[in-house]
């Protein structure tokens, strides 16, 4: 536990070491007020919940989450510090999960800086802040999930570009595999279960549940499933790049 | 008998190509062993498996009682490695590093500015603290990946090619410092730069093709040369060629080489079979009138060894002899 605290301050320091960091979060709060107020016609909807503010981000985050996971491993490989990094007495699961907490912790900074919308529903109207809870808790989750992709993918290369765009393919997969689009290929001939199953692979799905307010067990389960399984696909993507040098 | 390391039949095959064959090695606190080869031998691999981060494809490393693996963290915190070429991070400022180093090897959090200050007064980086690794020259970068190496007191020290790229004062610097370390530890340095053997090391291995084709103190290395025994002299380029046609009767000389400085020309008396000739060319010169100056017997070249033991037999490296001279 130590060791993972001591890999996840200087991953999360390292995020604040060059003016990038600043630059992604202005970038993401402007994004997200472009896609809240502007497409998802925050005002006109005279709704107090912050709905316009969730629908969208699972497509924000779709570009923008790769971009801060993509240097994980790939800054590593191509510097040399992976084989300084994997000597040190640190096991490689707990430098694995120390990575992952701190592109979540940049992701928990970035969505709290979204506070104002928050205050600005709450002095325009009376929500239901127990559903805009839900809805930022399934938003950091869906955000983690992207992250963990990511970090897997990063392991893979030494290049950030090439990261970035394995990484926005897969999440991309993940998240339309739940749009009709997608679902109507296989409901002509599939059966039911397998379109459903498909359906319940998609982030779309189960965010979507989050941010009605439906606390399901499941739907929170789904996401840290998805999180474990790539940090372990990461894991060992990482054990077999060391082999290949 | 203080072995803290022990490598038995190393092997590391990368597909069909087998980087390391076979290598055992013991080093013993105290001892600083070089690692030398050409470029490509398997140096780094190697080091790469004495210090966990490869799996060895066959064989086995022990550090202080501790199986290296990829997944002992154990045998990992008894070592100090220095990868080659130092990499560090770059965005992080010499304190900040020096202090996740110390921190990653679990030492107490009350504790870490002292390990660091003392670390970093080792190698002379007081200076730089604050300043971000990146915009370090080479010799304080490969100063900060050293103090990264010897902070947490390890028993062993792996470092691969310490001295690469440092100008003549840095090199001479981190020399000293890797004497005054290797008083109880065991040390392990690979390079090729053989006068670093000289200056540094207690015993040599010198490997090729991944397999260890000598293994002994620089002397004894150096003994293998066929130039031990050789003597050298200088005298003036008029009567080189007098001097040298009355070496050659000389009992026991195999040949004769000569390179010109200047006004004078530099003979070296190679013998048959390391033959000790210093004492009966000695005798001649000091009976006949060559005005020798600089006469000096050779103890042997690590050189030489080196090339005899990496590229075949060596005898084609030979390059003056006094048949082509006359």
């Amino acid at each position: 536990m130590k060791s993972v605290m001591t890999i996840f301050r200087r991953e999360f320091g390292s995020y604040f070491a060059t003016p990038v960091a600043y630059v992604f979060l202005v970038i993401f709060l402007v994004m997200q007020g472009m896609f809240t107020f502007y497409i998802g016609q925050f005002y006109n909807h005279e709704q107090a919940d912050l709905a316009a503010f969730f629908t969208y981000q699972p497509w924000l985050y779709l570009f923008l989450m790769p971009a801060v996971a993509m240097r994980l491993w790939a800054e590593e490989r191509k510097s040399g510090t992976f084989e300084l990094l994997l000597t040190l007495p640190v096991p490689v699961g707990a430098v694995v999960t120390g990575k992952f907490l701190a592109a979540m912790a940049f992701a928990a900074l970035a969505l709290f800086l979204t506070f104002p919308i928050w205050i600005t529903v709450n002095w325009l109207g009376t929500p239901d802040n127990g559903v805009i809870a839900t809805g930022y808790l399934g938003s950091l989750l869906m955000a983690s999930a992207y992250l963990a992709i990511g970090s897997a993918l990063s392991a893979t290369t030494k290049n950030q570009v090439v990261a970035f765009i394995l990484a926005v393919t897969v999440c991309f997969l993940f998240l339309v595999s739940g749009l009709p689009m997608v679902l109507d290929l296989f409901s002509g001939w599939a059966p039911d279960p397998v379109v459903e199953a498909v359906a319940n692979l998609s982030f779309l799905t189960h965010f979507n549940n989050l941010q009605k307010g439906v606390v399901v067990l499941s739907d929170v389960f789904y996401f840290i499933a998805v999180i474990a399984l790539w940090l372990w696909i990461g894991r060992i993507v990482i054990e077999s790049k060391r082999e290949a040098g | 008998m203080d072995i803290l390391l022990e490598a038995k039949e190393l092997t590391k095959r990368f597909g069909a190509f087998t980087a390391v064959d076979g290598i055992s090695l013991s080093v013993r606190k105290g001892e600083v062993l070089g690692f030398l080869g050409p470029n490509g031998a398997g140096k780094s691999t190697t080091m790469k498996m004495l210090t966990g981060f490869l799996a060895p494809s066959s064989g086995s490393a022990v550090i202080c009682g501790e199986t290296v693996t990829t997944g002992n963290v154990k045998a990992r915190a008894r070592i100090g490695y220095l990868p080659e070429g130092a990499p560090l991070y770059g965005d992080m400022t010499t304190r900040e590093f020096l202090a996740f180093i110390a921190a990653s090897h679990d030492i107490p959090k009350a504790d870490i500015p002292d390990v660091v200050e003392s670390a970093a007064g080792a190698v002379h980086l007081h200076g730089v603290m604050e300043q971000r690794i990146e915009t370090l020259s080479k010799g304080f970068k490969r100063r900060v990946g050293l103090a990264a190496a010897i902070l947490h007191a390890p028993d062993v020290l792996i470092l691969d090619e310490p001295t690469d790229g440092l100008d003549p004062n840095q090199k001479f610097e981190v020399r000293r410092l890797i004497e005054a370390m290797s008083l109880d530890r065991a040390i392990i340095i690979s390079t090729h730069i053989l006068e670093e053997v000289d200056a540094l090391c207690h015993r040599a291995v010198i490997i090729n093709k991944g397999r260890i084709v000598a293994d002994g103190t620089p002397s004894e290395l150096r003994a293998r040369s066929k130039y031990r025994n050789a003597v050298t002299m200088l005298v003036p380029a008029a009567n080189a060629e007098r001097t040298a046609s009355a070496l050659k009767r000389v009992g026991g000389v195999l040949r004769i080489e000569a390179a010109s400085e200047g006004d004078f020309m530099r003979l070296t008396v190679v013998p048959q079979g390391n033959a000790d000739i210093a004492e009966a060319i000695g005798d001649i010169a000091a009976v006949s009138n060559w005005q020798v100056s600089q006469f000096s017997v050779d103890p042997g070249r690590l050189d030489d060894v080196f090339r005899q033991v990496t590229e075949g037999d060596g005898v084609s490296t030979a390059s003056f002899t006094a048949e082509a001279q006359s």
